[in-house]
């Protein structure tokens, strides 16, 4: 096909494209309105079910099984990252230089790293409470633990993260979203089904499933994150590629 | 409309507006290193979006993913290709 010819047929696309969107956007409700009939639904069940934060009780208890889809896309897009940065045959671990790092950047890392560590475990544990929960609470622990490269160097880094761990971490709490949807089964009630007792509206044991559902989101996620940057992380700074070894012996 | 309403209004505008010139800049950004940075800038404009929209969870999401791990993503990539460029430079001239 023609270079002409590819943009006449881009231009044409777009133009039905445009007019298609634009009728199809005066059919949407108007913005900010105060009328929510799925919020109000939502809300209520949330009520039901003691949950305060009614976006966890729709992710975590409502619609839980969309969400096990969403985990488990993660999961398979983690283990697809893992496997194409893995260390091929021809590639060859090369040493790390040391960086060096201004005190204040230090300083910064070391009193940033336990608070950004705790903020992550507040946000996994009050997910049910306020906004935030699992996955909002794994990103946060993930890229907290990576303040140690900044303040330090990467192998500080890999002496408090174990691979192993996180890598087995970030199974089993993908595991752990599968195996408690089975409770429900166990009680005779549908899968993923909220059946633990809910606690008093608005305490930290509320909700039943949904803190323990989040609490496995946030294992796998948070661990998700860190194998899935040490991947990249090896890649740029520990492993050299053919062509670069070819260098290095020529030097 | 109540003085707060029209206060938070021009919240969602400013936001929007803010939303669009740092996209926008984002295409148009060239190398991939500042397209990184031009990017976070974007999340962070987007959290603030999502913020005064009331919704705080996605706007949690967005600071998370948006801001740190999608450019650092990027800028790790870049270092890799980069340098892997630069040492075949370098090795083709000495031979």
């Amino acid at each position: 096909m023609s270079r002409v010819l590819r943009v006449r047929l881009f231009w044409a696309a777009a133009a039905v494209f445009a007019v298609a969107f634009a009728a199809a956007c005066t059919g949407l409700p108007r913005f900010g309105t105060l009328s929510h009939p799925y919020g109000a639904r939502a809300i209520a069940a949330a009520f039901h079910q003691r949950t305060a934060n009614t976006v966890s009780s729709v992710n975590f208890d409502q619609r839980a099984f969309d969400t096990l889809g969403e985990e488990s896309i993660l999961f398979a897009a983690v283990l697809g990252g893992l496997v194409l940065l893995r260390r091929a045959r021809d590639e060859r671990l090369g040493g790390v230089r040391r960086g060096r790092v201004l005190p204040a950047t230090r300083l910064f890392g070391s009193v940033l790293l336990p608070i950004t560590l705790l903020t992550g475990v507040y946000i996994v544990a009050h997910g049910q409470l306020s906004p935030g929960g699992g996955f909002q609470g794994g990103v946060i622990l993930a890229t907290g633990l990576h303040l140690a490269y900044v303040a330090a160097d990467y192998g500080v880094l890999k002496a408090i993260r174990p691979l192993a761990v996180f890598d087995v971490a970030d199974a089993v709490g993908a595991g752990a979203f599968v195996g408690l949807g089975l409770v429900g089964l166990a009680v005779g009630a549908a899968y993923l089904q909220n059946v633990l007792p809910l606690g008093t509206f608005g305490q930290l044991s509320s909700g039943g499933l949904v803190p323990v559902i989040n609490a496995a989101v946030g294992l796998e996620v948070g661990s998700g994150v860190v194998v899935l940057l040490a991947g990249f992380l090896d890649q740029a700074v520990e492993i050299n590629s053919p062509d670069e070894q070819d260098n290095r012996t020529g030097r | 409309m109540s003085g707060t309403d029209a206060i938070s209004e021009y919240l969602i505008a400013a936001c929007l507006l803010l939303v669009t010139v740092t996209a926008t800049v984002a295409a148009l950004t060239r190398d991939p290193m500042r397209q990184a940075l031009v990017l976070a800038m974007l999340g962070l404009g987007l959290t603030l979006l999502f913020t005064v929209l009331q919704a705080p969870d996605v706007a949690l999401s967005q600071l998370g993913v948006g801001t740190a791990v999608t450019p650092l993503l990027i800028m790790l990539t870049v270092r890799k290709v980069r340098r892997s460029a630069v040492q075949r430079r370098d090795g083709e001239r000495q031979r």
